[in-house]
């Protein structure tokens, strides 16, 4: 018999915890839910959204019937539950109806603070918290005229445009001098307030209300219903409706009523579990390490690591979130996150341009994003949540860190705004994805995640450069929601972070990808095509001469060391060190092409010679006759070093000032045949002409009288991105250790698949000169490890296929006739 | 009655790995999982003929080379939300060797 599971709460925070159980352990409970209303599970974000007309119910379901039915979970929908036998482990609802359960989840939610006024009971007094709230507001807006809200913070004043939206009078009511005093600064409020003004909403700040007065009554029989409020300073107004909207207080009754430790909210441990351990609690009814909770993303976070817990994984843990916010008001821009006050030992950089209505202020301390505010431009508000997880050091970026992203070097699409893009604007080039495809897929399918979104639409699931775009238009479509801070895990095989796998691996010895899969608790027995080519890199960096290398882990270009085409034929380049070759070279090339039939032969960029349509089965036989012909693999297809590019320099060049080509052949005899998180490029141009393109490589060379300056993180391709100078040396053997020294650094802290350029821009280039340039002895030791790194790397793949090394791979098994 | 075919011996095929049987309908790719289990496919992703038995094997799926696409290897079908399946052929396993169906 299975477990019994039983949720109650149909809300957001609980449901997505059996999403996640689903996910990750179908079908190991038997299922029961309970819910208070009488609806399925509804996004209460979107709430506002209804309110003010821009969305229907329907819209704004999240799962229907059909979704519990597949599932096999049993819902009971407008079914209070009134208590719960602890000793007998059996939960009562109001109706008798009586059900045993294993393991409880208490998802009780929050209500509406009711401020305890005189009149507070009258007809006409809501709260903004389900729909059936939303449901009396609509109904009072189409009978009256006069509508209050009592709060001015975030839900009151969704609730205050909604009102205006629907026609009413509306009058918000604060009892502080400014508004959403938990999410902005007194500049940005003020801002916020005159737009406000300006659509219709009136203000009275600093009021305190003393009491709710009934309307009189044409009918003795019918309830009272409100008619006005008078505050402390005896000031009256009509009100025909009142909104309050000044706090939630976490559902606890019936936790405590069983027992439970509560204290403001239902007190649970970093594992979602309450006093009792059978009995987890997520959303916003639980209190972690003191505090309680409002916005959505850490009630997703809370469900996915209680369903770890209750799929017996027993990893995760939640440690709390930082949260952003942005206002559902429709021609309102405003974002908020992190520390946004400042203040002790902050510092605060500030931006104001009245005239368009723009307030931007971002916290720094130590060079370090620690909370934003912005006002009317928000485009750059996932850019500096994102600074503000991953820790960056602004050092580097810090004079135009408030322009956005837009004015970084490496510009690209990223700091686009999607708000104002029209529908068929195509976001995503590689599949050719508008940006209305990706916005009915999140409506009609329901999708909450980045990766959702890439798996229905395949947006961003390519190269990536518009994930930016893809996370806006997630947020602009589902409402008030954002990936929160923290690592995301290296794929769906497991909960750790790239950076938090390698670690393990070399603290704790892993040498194996099967002691990796043990030690860290892999959810699949032998990983995915995502993380095993990611583990079979960095046991490869961390363990060069002990870890056997694992092809079956390898993308088919790295284990065919070829290039597969899109017809299954493959390319083959032969390395020409530095872009040189000779006659016989060349020779032997034109007779390979002609003796096997090599359709295309082309010039690469990385001046390099390039043989397209090779059929897998002559490969051993191409390189063979390469080898014969002195030519070893050009690395063409690798996560590896890839070619040196060099101009012809002092020795032809009437400009030149060094001998690039000679530099060139030393650095590509020095580094060929080394694995890299992601493909190196490497060029050494003669002057500052800059003939050999060096400042978008990844390292790359400019000669000068004086010496040589190296630069590095530089691209092109999608985003093209110039190099950082990292410094400037006087002889080519200093070059050479510089170069080991920053591809050694780069092999071992970037994740698999970054590039050095955003590698850079996540670790700041101050890091990296730290390591490279400042700290000698650091500089030497990781030149050591890459040149001990490369006494096992360089030997030449071709020829050890040549010479029968896995020719089975190029073989079919058997041809039948 | 299926009428079986000796293709090879279980140690022909790399664990995760696959190797291609050549016929006249064009090729067949045999799969070989950790568990050392055995499946074949047409060796053509049905998102753009990209060649399975080039892919990664994990668990008892492939990912094709070309577009990252996913496939199970006991049925052919596509892992959603992509759509589609590629054929699937019989395959017996007996004393390490590997017959496939005839059909």
């Amino acid at each position: 018999m299975k477990p019994k599971l039983i949720l109650i709460g149909n809300g957001m925070a609980g449901v997505r915890t059996l999403e996640e159980l689903q996910k990750i352990a179908p079908g190991k409970y038997e299922t029961t839910v309970f819910g208070a209303e009488p609806h399925v599970n509804y996004n209460r974000i979107l709430l506002s959204p209804v309110l003010a007309g821009e969305k229907t119910f329907d819209e704004i379901v999240i799962n229907d019937r059909s979704w519990y039915d597949d599932n096999e979970i049993t819902l009971h929908t407008g079914r209070k539950v009134v208590s719960i036998d602890r000793k007998h482990r059996v939960v009562l609802a109001e109706d008798g109806t009586e059900a045993s359960y294993d393991r409880l989840i208490l998802a009780t939610g929050s209500q509406p603070f009711i401020l305890p006024v005189p009149g507070k009971e009258l007809e006409g007094v809501v709260g903004f918290r389900d729909i059936h709230d939303v449901s009396r507001m609509l109904d009072a807006s189409q009978k009256h005229k006069h509508a209050v809200v009592i709060g001015g913070g975030l839900l009151g004043l969704e609730a205050a445009n909604g009102l205006l939206k629907r026609g009413m009078h509306v009058t918000v009511v604060h009892l502080l001098d400014t508004l959403m005093e938990r999410q902005l600064d007194k500049p940005a409020a003020a801002l916020l307030r005159r737009s406000l003004e300006d659509t219709g909403v009136n203000f009275l700040l600093e009021a305190q209300t003393e009491a709710i007065l009934p309307a009189p009554r044409a009918l003795a029989e019918e309830p009272p219903r409100v008619g006005s409020i008078r505050f402390k300073n005896g000031t009256e107004i009509p009100a025909d409706l009142v909104v309050m909207a000044v706090g939630i207080r976490p559902n606890i009754e019936l936790a405590k009523s069983c027992g439970i430790h509560c204290e403001r909210g239902i007190v649970v441990s970093d594992t979602l579990q309450t006093y009792d351990p059978r009995v987890y609690s997520v959303g916003e009814c639980v209190q972690h390490r003191g505090n309680l909770f409002g916005l959505v993303a850490p009630l997703f976070e809370q469900a996915k690591v209680c369903a770890n817990h209750l799929a017996e994984y027993g990893i995760g843990r939640y440690q709390g979130s930082v949260t952003s916010t942005k206002l559902k008001v429709t021609g309102i821009d405003l974002f908020s996150a992190g520390d946004y006050l400042g203040g002790n030992g902050y510092e605060e950089l500030v931006f104001q341009d009245p005239t368009r209505g723009v307030y931007k202020k971002l916290v720094v301390k130590d060079n370090k994003v620690k909370g934003a505010v912005l006002y009317g431009d928000t485009v750059d508000g996932s850019w500096y949540f994102q600074l503000m997880r991953e820790n960056t050091d602004i050092a580097d970026f810090r004079e135009t860190v408030m322009f956005g992203r837009a004015h970084m070097a490496d510009s690209g699409r990223e700091g686009q705004s999607v708000m104002g893009m029209s529908a068929d604007a195509e976001i995503c080039g590689c599949n050719g994805v508008c940006k209305k495809t990706i916005v009915d897929a999140i409506v009609g399918k329901k999708l909450f995640t980045l990766d959702e979104v890439r798996a229905h639409t395949k947006a961003s699931a390519s190269c990536g450069s518009c994930t930016g775009l893809v996370e806006q238009i997630l947020a602009a479509t589902v409402g008030n929601y954002d990936q929160t801070p923290k690592e995301k895990p290296m794929c769906k095989c497991t909960e750790h972070a790239h950076d938090t796998v390698r670690a393990a691996i070399v603290e704790q010895g892993l040498k194996t990808m099967d002691a990796v899969f043990k030690a860290l608790e892999w959810k699949t027995a032998d990983g995915c095509h995502s993380c095993r080519p990611a583990l079979n890199y960095y046991l490869l960096c961390a363990w060069p001469d002990g870890y056997k290398d694992d092809p079956q882990s390898r993308f088919i270009n790295e284990r065919v060391h070829a290039n597969i085409q899109k017809d299954g034929t493959y390319s083959v380049v032969p390395r020409m060190w530095g872009g040189l070759t000779t006659p016989n070279e060349l020779r032997a090339i034109a007779d390979v092409a002609d003796k096997f039939k090599i359709p295309t032969v082309k010039v690469t960029g990385g001046q390099r010679i390039d043989l397209l349509g090779v059929k897998k089965e002559d490969l051993p036989k191409v390189w063979g006759d390469l080898n014969a012909a002195g030519m070893v693999s050009g690395h063409a297809y690798g996560k590896s070093l890839r070619t040196v590019k060099t101009c012809v320099g002092s020795e032809w060049c009437r400009f030149g000032t060094q001998d690039s080509t000679g530099l060139g052949v030393k650095l590509e005899k020095i580094t060929w045949g080394s694995w890299t998180p992601h493909k190196f490029k490497m060029a050494v141009s003669g002057c500052p002409r800059n003939c050999a393109e060096a400042t978008i490589k990844d390292f790359g060379v400019i000669c000068v009288d004086s010496g040589y300056e190296v630069h590095v993180g530089g691209n092109g391709g999608i985003k093209i991105r110039g190099t950082d100078l990292l410094c400037k040396l006087g002889t080519e053997d200093e070059v050479k250790e510089y170069c080991g020294a920053f591809m050694q650094l780069y092999r071992e802290e970037a994740r698999y698949l970054e590039r050095t350029a955003p590698w850079i821009e996540r670790v700041g280039l101050t890091y990296v000169k730290s390591r490279i340039v400042e700290d000698e002895e650091g500089r030497k030791v990781l030149n050591e490890r890459f040149l001990v790194s490369q006494q096992t790397a360089q030997v030449d793949p071709w020829a050890e296929r040549v010479q029968g090394k896995e020719q089975e791979l190029f073989q079919p098994l058997r041809a039948l006739a | 009655m299926n009428d079986w075919l000796p293709i090879g011996t279980l140690d022909d095929i790399p664990r995760l790995g696959s190797r291609v049987v050549e016929t006249v309908f064009g090729d067949i790719a045999l799969f070989r999982t950790a568990a050392d289990e055995v499946f074949a496919l047409r060796d053509r992703c049905p998102h753009k003929a990209g060649p399975l038995s080039q892919g990664i094997v994990h668990g008892k799926r492939v990912t094709c080379p070309l577009h990252n696409w996913v496939l199970e290897l006991e049925s052919g079908a596509v892992v959603a939300p992509d759509v589609g399946c590629a054929q699937r052929f019989e395959i017996k396993l007996e004393d390490g060797r590997v017959y496939l169906a005839r059909s």
